[in-house]
């Protein structure tokens, strides 16, 4: 199952980069829909169903009204000329690539082995959730119980940024220009 | 905005009522199965913005409408306090240890319907608070894109 995720994670940075430098933009958009739906068979491959239908729901949404919007507006990528004769930006680039390598491997030398944990937080919620919460579904179970205070912070923070919107895109209100 | 082809818009009225009772399905089994309030929301959301991407915004009069998603959502997120408050209110009279989300309804059975407390009331409460926001600013955008287009 190894091999397979890591075809996939290639397959996805392989649309990542195609959607940075595609011409079209509908064809960057179609794209980027692979990263998202690569994204749908790792976590079902990983066994997490409940993430695999938020993440597909979400990407399909997003894909269509990137679509729409691209088709309500213009299909070209606005170039702008960056001057590139001096080298100083590869150079940059290449540092910050060796040093995150660098610091990434020093990092997960400490991880435990893959498919295996060792929380004890977790392993005394996945024994006890569904006796103590009565969920049988435990992701609900530990979202809405044992983290209810999470689940709170994550509607506010959508509420927020819905009023946000709101007011910056209002129309009521608006001196007229 | 325009709307699109009659192809288009035909299976959007075929699809867009089972796409919306999934939602509702996925909302009331958020418990049982896997999903919840936040794959609910989404669908229900997703409906609506399927309909409104299909038919334009001559839909239902769009430019004016756009009070009752907003209301929707803010009535989930109230809804949601209101629970979990309510929990650390009741647990004192009823003598639990009063905690902020305490699960103070009976368990039930594990895998009926009525069952884990108040663990549905806030899936159904994280539901329309996610599904109201989402297309709030979706409709958002459209209704600002079309005043402009004038």
């Amino acid at each position: 199952m190894e091999t397979l995720l890591i075809i996939l994670l290639l397959l996805m940075i392989a649309g990542a980069i195609y959607a940075l430098e595609a011409k079209d933009l509908l064809s960057a958009v179609v794209s980027f829909g692979i990263v998202g739906f690569g994204l749908v068979i790792c976590f079902l491959l990983l066994q997490a169903p409940d993430l695999a239908i938020v993440q597909v729901v979400v990407e399909v949404l997003v894909l269509v009204i990137m679509i729409a919007v691209i088709i309500n507006t213009t299909r070209e990528e606005i170039k702008e000329k960056i001057p590139r004769s001096t080298y100083i930006y590869y150079i940059l680039g290449f540092i910050f690539v060796v040093g995150f390598i660098y610091l990434f491997a020093v990092s997960i030398q400490g991880l435990s082995e893959f498919g295996k944990h060792s929380t004890r937080m977790a392993t005394e919620y996945i024994k006890n959730g569904a006796v103590k919460t009565g969920s049988m579904n435990l992701v609900s179970g530990v979202v809405l119980d044992f983290r209810g205070y999470d689940t709170l912070g994550e509607i506010t923070i959508l509420f927020t940024a819905v009023v946000g919107i709101l007011t910056i895109l209002r129309l009521k209100g608006r001196k007229h220009e | 905005m325009k709307g699109m082809t009659i192809i288009v818009k035909k299976i959007t009225q075929i699809i867009a009522g089972p796409i919306f009772l999934y939602g509702l399905y996925i909302v009331a089994q958020g418990h049982l199965s896997p999903g919840g309030g936040f794959a609910a929301g989404s669908f229900i959301a997703g409906a609506f913005i399927l309909l409104v991407l299909a038919y334009g915004d001559k839909l239902r009069h769009l430019k004016t409408e756009e009070f009752e998603s907003s209301l929707i959502e803010t009535l989930g997120i109230l809804f949601f306090i209101i629970t979990a408050l309510g929990a650390l209110l009741l647990s004192i009279r009823l003598g639990f240890i009063p905690v902020f989300f305490k699960n103070f309804l009976t368990k039930g059975i594990p895998g009926n319907l009525f069952s884990a407390g108040i663990i549905p009331l806030l899936n159904i409460a994280v539901g329309m608070e996610v599904g109201g926001a989402l297309f709030t600013i979706f409709l958002e955008f459209v209704i600002r894109s079309s005043k402009e287009g004038k």
